[in-house]
């Protein structure tokens, strides 16, 4: 306790009681206990990377969530909805639940039928080693820098919060993330981040209920927020038809082609942080469910991330503003939303669990990068690059010691980001647009079997050199965001959409022309990895409602309401 | 051989539920005679005994219905081979 107490300084956001404190230590221990426990259950390589592939539709589903509720997913949103306004919610709904019920009705069964170990085992099957090299280095490269920002964030957020000093938070945090996780593998990853997603909605749950009571309900919640700050906060589509009509300086083609297909689309189905726990699934049913699960699931985060956003701008007595003008005024910012709800309607006891929610999923995320980083390192690029033949002893130990390397790398680009606050700029806008090339790629290759192994080396080679160069043109003549972004209004959200809508379609286009340009593959070689030529197992004998497709159509009933009534 | 039983992960979820649920309660019932000095917005709604005491009925639930022993489920000490038992508790 007295450690505890060491690193808890006097001036912070909130005050922990020693209940809170029991809180935040119980659930330590318990994800420690869990990668204890699991160790023994972790003996071969298809235990430690693919969790024995044994996850119901339910665990694979949730832990799929989880992974992506991580790091800046809970503060930066509720953040970015009260600089915003519901605009945020896109992310959710558009940028999310098209992207995971196609992952569910039509990749799933490539992947899983495929037997592969990660996305990139999926590249070297159907386009050969170089394909696999050029994305499972980049792969390995964006995860675990991203992973380090994320560690790097979580630690500020602690210290700004609660005060702790940012090394104890870093370690700590990548300590007990290392631990659990080289014990137990992916199992122990997927198994905490279950109870982690637990732990959020439990955490998180109340600010919005206790919220839409103090505001007097949404119709109330509206005209407080149209007086405090735009009626247009409250409108997901009707002010995206001009980039200069919205906080967010984007337009509707933006929303849709940019976010809503090339980098959703991309994110969800072909980047491994969250395609890997999918492939956990004990069968292809449970594997196609297990995206459907998620999308339903993530069409309520908005509840407790979008709305505290929202509340915030009705219910709070203070004005929050950007990090530099925050710190200049001694002020709150707009980072600081969900804590300052939290502190406002939780007392002891539900304080402990909400910071435990927040610490919850930075450290799932943490883990998704960790736990993917790791096989990709092992099968990817160990194995196929500098050691074949080993035993699966040998690489079960080389994906714990990897484990340990990861997340010390990690740490260590925790303090560069430190150093240069830049780079985390940097590498999101990078991570984010080197996907959209990634997913012309997979697409193609699973659905259009004349894609032969040189279209699509080239065709994701000069995309994702296409992203860096409209990345650095930007950096270097800000103007050419006219260009890039099609408006001299778009701000850097549009330029992102519209720089990962460019790549993908140079990536389509080089692929289909190299493609036409060389032999074609013979279809033997495309079995179970391509569709037309893929025996897939029939669903006739299944009743309809146990059928993934029946709770697709449910689910996109409801996305296509929800958009129609916050439209 | 020996064995041992496996633990689900809702046994897991189910003890946390009860633990945090049980200190929130006790939080909240602790607080109706000694109220603090700033309370939160709304303390009137007494959330920490209602939040608190579902968490830890939930928790009760899930503790027990999934408790290793009740539930049953037994593997052998030495790895599975792959594609063996390996659907229970997950």
């Amino acid at each position: 306790m007295r450690a505890i107490t060491a690193v808890y300084a006097a001036t912070t956001l909130v005050h922990l009681s020693p209940v809170d404190i029991a809180i935040v230590v119980f659930y330590f221990a318990l994800v420690l206990a869990i990668g204890l426990y699991l160790k023994g259950r972790t003996q071969t390589g298809e235990d430690f990377f693919l969790a024995g592939r044994e996850m119901s539709a339910w665990i694979a589903g949730l832990s799929f969530l989880s992974a992506n509720l991580g790091s800046l997913e809970l503060m930066g949103w509720a953040a970015a909805a009260y600089q915003y306004g519901i605009l945020a919610t896109h992310w959710y709904w558009i940028g999310a639940i098209p992207a995971m019920l196609f992952l569910g009705l039509v990749m799933m069964p490539f992947y899983y039928i495929s037997k592969t170990h990660s996305v990139p085992g999926y590249l070297k099957l159907r386009f050969g080693e170089p394909s696999r090299a050029l994305a499972a280095i980049s792969f390995a490269f964006m995860t675990v820098l991203m992973s380090g920002i994320n560690m790097y964030s979580m630690a500020l957020v602690m210290k700004v919060v609660l005060g702790w000093n940012i090394n104890f938070s870093i370690w700590v945090s990548s300590l007990t993330v290392a631990v659990y996780v080289a014990l137990g593998g992916l199992r122990s990853a997927i198994f905490n981040e279950v109870l982690q997603f637990v732990l959020i909605w439990a955490g998180a749950l109340l600010i919005p209920i206790l919220g839409l009571i103090d505001a007097g309900g949404w119709t109330a919640l509206q005209v407080r927020i149209a007086h405090n700050a735009s009626a247009e906060f409250t409108h997901l589509w009707s002010t995206l038809g001009s980039f200069s009509n919205n906080p967010m300086g984007i337009h509707w083609t933006g929303i849709v082609f940019g976010l809503g297909w090339v980098i959703s689309f991309g994110y969800w189905t072909t980047d491994f942080l969250v395609v890997q726990r999918v492939l956990a699934a004990k069968d292809l049913r449970a594997a196609k469910m297990a995206p459907i699960i998620g999308a339903a699931f993530k069409m309520m985060v908005p509840f407790i991330v979008i709305l505290p956003g929202l509340l915030a701008l009705a219910v709070l007595p203070v004005k929050l503003t950007g990090e530099t003008a925050a710190l200049a005024s001694g002020g709150h910012s707009y980072n600081e939303v969900l804590p300052l709800m939290l502190a406002r309607y939780c007392g002891p006891g539900l304080l402990g669990l909400g910071i435990t929610a927040l610490m919850a999923g930075f450290m799932s995320g943490m883990a998704g990068n960790v736990s993917a980083f790791t096989t990709v390192w092992t099968y990817d690029i160990y194995r196929a690059l500098i050691r074949r033949n080993a035993n699966d002893k040998h690489y079960v130990d080389m994906g714990r010691w990897c484990t340990v390397l990861g997340v010390l790398i990690s740490v260590g680009t925790a303090y560069l980001v430190m150093q240069f606050a830049s780079i985390m700029d940097y590498v999101q806008a990078l991570f984010a647009t080197f996907i959209a090339p990634l997913f012309g790629t997979v697409l193609l290759g699973m659905l259009w079997k004349r894609t032969t192994s040189a279209g699509g080396f080239w065709g994701l080679l000069v995309g994702t050199l296409s992203s860096i160069a409209m990345w650095g043109w930007v950096k270097m003549d800000p103007s050419a965001l006219r260009y890039v972004a099609l408006s001299p209004h778009a701000r850097f959200m549009a330029e992102d959409m519209y720089r990962a809508l460019w790549s993908w379609m140079v990536c389509v286009v080089v692929t289909v022309i190299v493609s036409y340009s060389t032999k074609p593959p013979a279809v033997a070689e495309l079995t179970g990895l391509v569709y037309g030529v893929t025996p897939l197992p029939s669903e006739a004998h299944v009743a309809i409602y146990k059928r993934p497709a029946f709770w697709a159509v449910v689910i996109a009933l409801v996305f296509v309401a929800l958009n129609v009534i916050f439209w | 051989m020996l064995s041992r039983t496996r633990i689900s992960i809702w046994f897991f979820i189910g003890l946390s539920l009860l633990v945090n649920g049980g200190l929130i309660l006790a939080a909240g019932l602790y607080e109706l005679p000694n109220p603090p000095q700033h309370p939160v917005i709304l303390f009137n709604l007494h959330a920490s005994i209602w939040w608190g005491g579902l968490l830890f009925l939930l928790g009760i639930f899930y503790s027990y219905h999934f408790t290793p022993t009740r539930t049953g489920d037994k593997q052998p000490s030495k790895p599975l081979a792959p594609g063996g038992d390996t659907h229970a508790q997950c």
